[in-house]
Protein backbone atom coordinates (compact mmCIF):
# COMPACT_ATOMS: atom_id res chain seq x y z
CA UNK A 1 0.00 0.00 0.00
CA UNK A 2 2.86 2.26 0.86
CA UNK A 3 4.36 2.08 -2.88
CA UNK A 4 1.00 2.21 -4.63
CA UNK A 5 -0.30 5.63 -3.14
CA UNK A 6 3.61 7.18 -3.72
CA UNK A 7 2.32 9.37 -6.64
CA UNK A 8 -0.70 10.90 -5.56
CA UNK A 9 0.70 11.28 -1.80
CA UNK A 10 3.39 13.28 -3.49
CA UNK A 11 1.13 15.03 -6.06
CA UNK A 12 -1.13 16.34 -2.94
CA UNK A 13 2.09 17.02 -0.61
CA UNK A 14 3.24 19.29 -3.36
CA UNK A 15 0.42 21.01 -4.28
CA UNK A 16 -0.44 21.89 -0.85
CA UNK A 17 3.17 23.46 -0.57
CA UNK A 18 2.11 25.15 -3.87
CA UNK A 19 -0.81 26.90 -2.40
CA UNK A 20 1.04 27.92 0.97
CA UNK A 21 3.95 29.21 -0.64
CA UNK A 22 1.75 31.38 -2.89
CA UNK A 23 0.13 32.37 -0.03
CA UNK A 24 3.03 33.38 1.85
CA UNK A 25 4.46 35.49 -1.25
CA UNK A 26 0.69 36.93 -1.29
CA UNK A 27 0.79 38.43 1.79
CA UNK A 28 4.21 39.77 1.54
CA UNK A 29 5.42 37.41 4.73
CA UNK A 30 8.04 36.29 2.02
CA UNK A 31 9.63 39.68 2.63
CA UNK A 32 11.69 40.17 5.75
CA UNK A 33 10.84 43.95 6.32
CA UNK A 34 7.02 43.04 5.94
CA UNK A 35 7.05 40.59 9.20
CA UNK A 36 9.65 43.19 11.12
CA UNK A 37 6.97 45.95 10.34
CA UNK A 38 4.76 43.93 12.30
CA UNK A 39 6.61 42.79 14.97
CA UNK A 40 7.64 46.69 15.99
CA UNK A 41 3.84 47.04 15.06
CA UNK A 42 3.84 49.22 12.20
CA UNK A 43 1.64 47.49 10.23
CA UNK A 44 -0.38 44.36 12.05
CA UNK A 45 -1.05 42.51 8.32
CA UNK A 46 0.69 39.19 10.07
CA UNK A 47 -2.23 39.22 12.15
CA UNK A 48 -4.79 39.04 9.53
CA UNK A 49 -2.66 36.26 7.86
CA UNK A 50 -2.23 33.99 10.54
CA UNK A 51 -6.03 34.41 11.63
CA UNK A 52 -7.18 33.45 8.09
CA UNK A 53 -4.93 30.43 8.42
CA UNK A 54 -5.80 29.28 11.19
CA UNK A 55 -9.19 30.39 10.87
CA UNK A 56 -9.34 27.92 8.18
CA UNK A 57 -7.55 25.19 9.75
CA UNK A 58 -9.90 25.53 13.17
CA UNK A 59 -12.40 23.74 11.27
CA UNK A 60 -10.57 21.80 9.10
CA UNK A 61 -8.44 20.18 12.06
CA UNK A 62 -11.63 19.48 14.38
CA UNK A 63 -14.28 18.58 12.28
CA UNK A 64 -12.32 16.64 9.68
CA UNK A 65 -11.35 13.17 12.24
CA UNK A 66 -15.00 13.43 13.33
CA UNK A 67 -16.16 13.16 9.82
CA UNK A 68 -13.92 10.93 8.40
CA UNK A 69 -11.90 7.82 9.67
CA UNK A 70 -9.06 8.32 7.71
CA UNK A 71 -7.49 11.01 4.80
CA UNK A 72 -8.38 10.86 1.37
CA UNK A 73 -5.55 9.13 0.49
CA UNK A 74 -6.07 6.13 3.46
CA UNK A 75 -3.43 8.06 5.81
CA UNK A 76 -4.36 8.30 9.47
CA UNK A 77 -5.02 11.98 11.16
CA UNK A 78 -1.79 12.33 12.38
CA UNK A 79 -1.19 14.50 16.18
CA UNK A 80 2.21 16.99 16.17
CA UNK A 81 4.31 14.92 18.63
CA UNK A 82 4.63 17.99 21.24
CA UNK A 83 5.39 18.18 24.79
CA UNK A 84 5.59 21.82 26.80
CA UNK A 85 8.42 22.29 29.36
CA UNK A 86 11.74 24.28 29.95
CA UNK A 87 13.88 23.45 26.86
CA UNK A 88 10.82 23.88 24.20
CA UNK A 89 10.51 27.56 25.92
CA UNK A 90 13.66 28.11 25.51
CA UNK A 91 14.15 27.07 21.80
CA UNK A 92 10.60 28.90 21.53
CA UNK A 93 12.81 32.10 22.95
CA UNK A 94 15.78 31.19 20.15
CA UNK A 95 13.35 31.38 17.44
CA UNK A 96 11.62 34.49 18.48
CA UNK A 97 15.17 36.59 18.57
CA UNK A 98 16.05 35.25 15.87
CA UNK A 99 12.84 35.94 13.97
CA UNK A 100 12.83 39.03 15.81
CA UNK A 101 16.58 40.17 14.05
CA UNK A 102 15.90 38.80 10.20
CA UNK A 103 12.15 38.95 10.09
CA UNK A 104 12.42 35.50 8.38
CA UNK A 105 10.89 31.69 9.51
CA UNK A 106 11.08 28.44 7.47
CA UNK A 107 8.42 28.86 5.17
CA UNK A 108 9.15 32.44 4.18
CA UNK A 109 12.69 31.32 3.37
CA UNK A 110 11.89 28.29 1.36
CA UNK A 111 8.83 30.72 -0.80
CA UNK A 112 10.86 33.92 -0.62
CA UNK A 113 13.57 32.18 -2.53
CA UNK A 114 11.26 30.86 -4.86
CA UNK A 115 10.17 34.30 -5.75
CA UNK A 116 14.09 34.97 -6.57
CA UNK A 117 14.93 36.72 -3.15
CA UNK A 118 18.62 34.41 -3.78
CA UNK A 119 19.90 36.52 0.02
CA UNK A 120 17.70 34.43 1.74
CA UNK A 121 20.08 31.27 0.54
CA UNK A 122 22.06 33.09 3.68
CA UNK A 123 19.40 32.58 5.75
CA UNK A 124 17.61 29.08 4.46
CA UNK A 125 22.03 27.77 5.05
CA UNK A 126 21.84 29.11 8.87
CA UNK A 127 18.36 27.31 9.44
CA UNK A 128 20.39 24.06 8.38
CA UNK A 129 22.82 24.32 10.24
CA UNK A 130 20.93 25.56 13.40
CA UNK A 131 18.92 22.29 12.97
CA UNK A 132 22.40 20.15 12.49
CA UNK A 133 23.83 21.84 15.91
CA UNK A 134 20.59 20.96 17.37
CA UNK A 135 20.14 17.32 16.50
CA UNK A 136 23.72 16.74 17.47
CA UNK A 137 23.64 18.49 20.73
CA UNK A 138 20.21 16.43 21.25
CA UNK A 139 21.83 13.75 19.77
CA UNK A 140 23.97 13.55 22.88
CA UNK A 141 21.32 13.15 25.04
CA UNK A 142 19.12 11.14 22.64
CA UNK A 143 21.94 8.46 22.92
CA UNK A 144 22.57 8.04 26.62
CA UNK A 145 19.14 8.15 26.85
CA UNK A 146 18.48 4.61 24.50
CA UNK A 147 20.99 2.79 25.91
CA UNK A 148 20.24 2.41 29.24
CA UNK B 1 -8.01 54.09 12.70
CA UNK B 2 -7.94 51.14 10.23
CA UNK B 3 -4.90 52.98 7.97
CA UNK B 4 -3.14 53.62 10.78
CA UNK B 5 -2.82 49.92 11.61
CA UNK B 6 -3.14 48.56 8.44
CA UNK B 7 -1.28 51.22 5.85
CA UNK B 8 -0.83 48.96 3.50
CA UNK B 9 -4.57 47.57 3.62
CA UNK B 10 -6.42 44.32 4.62
CA UNK B 11 -6.86 42.33 1.27
CA UNK B 12 -3.02 41.30 1.00
CA UNK B 13 -3.41 39.52 3.64
CA UNK B 14 -6.77 38.36 3.91
CA UNK B 15 -6.22 36.68 1.03
CA UNK B 16 -2.85 35.61 1.63
CA UNK B 17 -3.80 33.89 4.73
CA UNK B 18 -6.63 32.36 3.19
CA UNK B 19 -4.07 30.55 0.68
CA UNK B 20 -1.64 29.13 3.37
CA UNK B 21 -4.57 27.90 5.19
CA UNK B 22 -5.78 25.78 2.02
CA UNK B 23 -2.53 24.55 1.57
CA UNK B 24 -2.05 23.50 5.15
CA UNK B 25 -5.55 22.01 4.84
CA UNK B 26 -4.75 20.20 1.57
CA UNK B 27 -2.32 18.64 3.37
CA UNK B 28 -4.66 16.99 6.29
CA UNK B 29 -7.55 16.27 3.81
CA UNK B 30 -5.52 14.05 1.41
CA UNK B 31 -2.76 12.94 3.80
CA UNK B 32 -3.65 13.46 7.36
CA UNK B 33 -0.37 15.41 8.19
CA UNK B 34 -0.19 18.37 9.51
CA UNK B 35 2.11 20.65 7.43
CA UNK B 36 5.22 21.92 9.52
CA UNK B 37 7.89 23.46 7.55
CA UNK B 38 11.01 23.19 10.08
CA UNK B 39 11.15 19.41 10.79
CA UNK B 40 12.46 19.63 7.19
CA UNK B 41 15.60 21.22 7.93
CA UNK B 42 16.32 18.26 10.61
CA UNK B 43 14.95 14.98 8.54
CA UNK B 44 17.40 16.22 5.51
CA UNK B 45 20.47 15.67 7.88
CA UNK B 46 19.36 12.22 7.67
CA UNK B 47 20.80 11.61 4.53
CA UNK B 48 23.96 13.32 5.25
CA UNK B 49 24.98 12.11 8.85
CA UNK B 50 24.55 8.57 10.68
CA UNK B 51 24.32 10.03 14.11
CA UNK B 52 21.15 8.16 15.46
CA UNK B 53 19.56 11.47 16.43
CA UNK B 54 19.04 11.96 12.91
CA UNK B 55 18.61 8.20 11.27
CA UNK B 56 15.71 8.02 14.12
CA UNK B 57 12.13 6.72 12.50
CA UNK B 58 10.41 10.11 12.90
CA UNK B 59 12.78 12.06 10.71
CA UNK B 60 14.07 9.39 8.45
CA UNK B 61 10.12 8.29 7.13
CA UNK B 62 9.04 11.68 6.98
CA UNK B 63 12.22 13.10 5.29
CA UNK B 64 10.48 12.70 1.61
CA UNK B 65 7.68 13.89 2.06
CA UNK B 66 8.93 16.66 3.56
CA UNK B 67 11.52 17.55 0.85
CA UNK B 68 8.60 17.38 -1.30
CA UNK B 69 6.52 19.85 0.27
CA UNK B 70 9.53 22.12 0.68
CA UNK B 71 9.78 22.05 -3.04
CA UNK B 72 6.32 23.16 -3.05
CA UNK B 73 7.01 26.23 -0.76
CA UNK B 74 9.17 27.10 -3.33
CA UNK B 75 7.01 26.85 -6.26
CA UNK B 76 4.64 28.51 -4.87
CA UNK B 77 7.00 31.95 -4.69
CA UNK B 78 8.36 31.57 -8.13
CA UNK B 79 4.28 30.79 -8.80
CA UNK B 80 3.53 33.91 -7.67
CA UNK B 81 7.06 36.34 -9.26
CA UNK B 82 5.89 34.52 -12.84
CA UNK B 83 2.68 35.68 -12.25
CA UNK B 84 3.78 39.01 -12.55
CA UNK B 85 2.21 39.89 -8.90
CA UNK B 86 3.58 43.04 -7.43
CA UNK B 87 7.21 42.62 -5.47
CA UNK B 88 8.79 44.87 -3.32
CA UNK B 89 12.86 43.76 -3.07
CA UNK B 90 14.24 43.03 0.35
CA UNK B 91 17.27 44.64 1.62
CA UNK B 92 18.43 43.03 4.39
CA UNK B 93 21.69 42.98 5.92
CA UNK B 94 23.48 39.50 4.90
CA UNK B 95 24.29 39.47 8.42
CA UNK B 96 21.04 39.41 9.91
CA UNK B 97 20.12 36.47 7.59
CA UNK B 98 22.70 34.53 9.15
CA UNK B 99 22.74 35.00 12.72
CA UNK B 100 18.71 35.01 12.64
CA UNK B 101 18.21 32.28 10.51
CA UNK B 102 20.73 30.31 12.89
CA UNK B 103 18.87 31.20 15.86
CA UNK B 104 15.03 30.38 13.98
CA UNK B 105 16.75 26.94 12.78
CA UNK B 106 18.16 25.78 16.45
CA UNK B 107 15.30 27.30 18.39
CA UNK B 108 12.78 25.75 16.58
CA UNK B 109 14.23 22.43 16.20
CA UNK B 110 14.08 23.23 20.46
CA UNK B 111 10.99 24.28 20.79
CA UNK B 112 9.36 21.35 18.46
CA UNK B 113 8.24 23.74 15.68
CA UNK B 114 7.94 26.97 13.96
CA UNK B 115 5.21 29.98 12.91
CA UNK B 116 3.13 27.12 10.68
CA UNK B 117 3.61 23.94 13.26
CA UNK B 118 2.78 25.46 16.36
CA UNK B 119 1.46 28.93 14.99
CA UNK B 120 -1.21 27.31 12.27
CA UNK B 121 -1.54 23.22 13.20
CA UNK B 122 -0.82 23.31 16.76
CA UNK B 123 -3.44 26.48 17.16
CA UNK B 124 -5.72 24.58 14.81
CA UNK B 125 -5.59 21.27 17.25
CA UNK B 126 -6.14 23.49 20.04
CA UNK B 127 -3.34 23.13 21.71
CA UNK B 128 -2.44 24.73 24.98
CA UNK B 129 1.51 23.78 24.34
CA UNK B 130 1.62 25.45 21.17
CA UNK B 131 -0.18 28.49 21.85
CA UNK B 132 2.18 28.75 24.87
CA UNK B 133 4.93 28.68 22.28
CA UNK B 134 3.54 31.25 20.15
CA UNK B 135 3.35 33.84 23.05
CA UNK B 136 6.69 32.76 23.62
CA UNK B 137 8.21 32.95 20.50
CA UNK B 138 6.06 36.07 19.26
CA UNK B 139 6.42 38.34 22.46
CA UNK B 140 10.55 37.37 22.14
CA UNK B 141 10.68 38.57 18.59
CA UNK B 142 8.67 41.44 19.12
CA UNK B 143 10.87 42.53 21.87
CA UNK B 144 13.77 42.23 19.79
CA UNK B 145 12.67 43.94 16.59
CA UNK B 146 11.64 46.73 18.28
CA UNK B 147 15.11 47.30 20.41
CA UNK B 148 16.48 46.94 17.03
CA UNK B 149 14.72 49.21 15.65
CA UNK B 150 15.30 51.68 18.50
CA UNK B 151 18.89 51.04 18.62
CA UNK B 152 19.45 51.91 14.55
CA UNK B 153 17.04 55.02 15.06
Amino acid sequence: MKNTSVLPDHLATLASGLLFGLGLAWSTMIRPESVLAFLSFSDLGLLLVLGAAVGVNLLVYQLLPRLRQRALLGGEFQQRPFTLNRESLLGGMLFGLGWGICGVCPGPALAGLGAGNTDLLIALAGIFAGAGLHGLWAGRQFKLGNTQ
Amino acid sequence: MIDQFFPNGLERYLTGGLLIGAGVALLYLTTGRPGGVSTFFSAAWSWLLKNPFFQQASLRDGRQWRLVYSLGLIFGGALYAMLGLPLEASTLPAWKLAVGGLLIGFGARLGGGCTSGHGICGMASLSAGSLAMVATFLGTAMVTAMLISRLAG
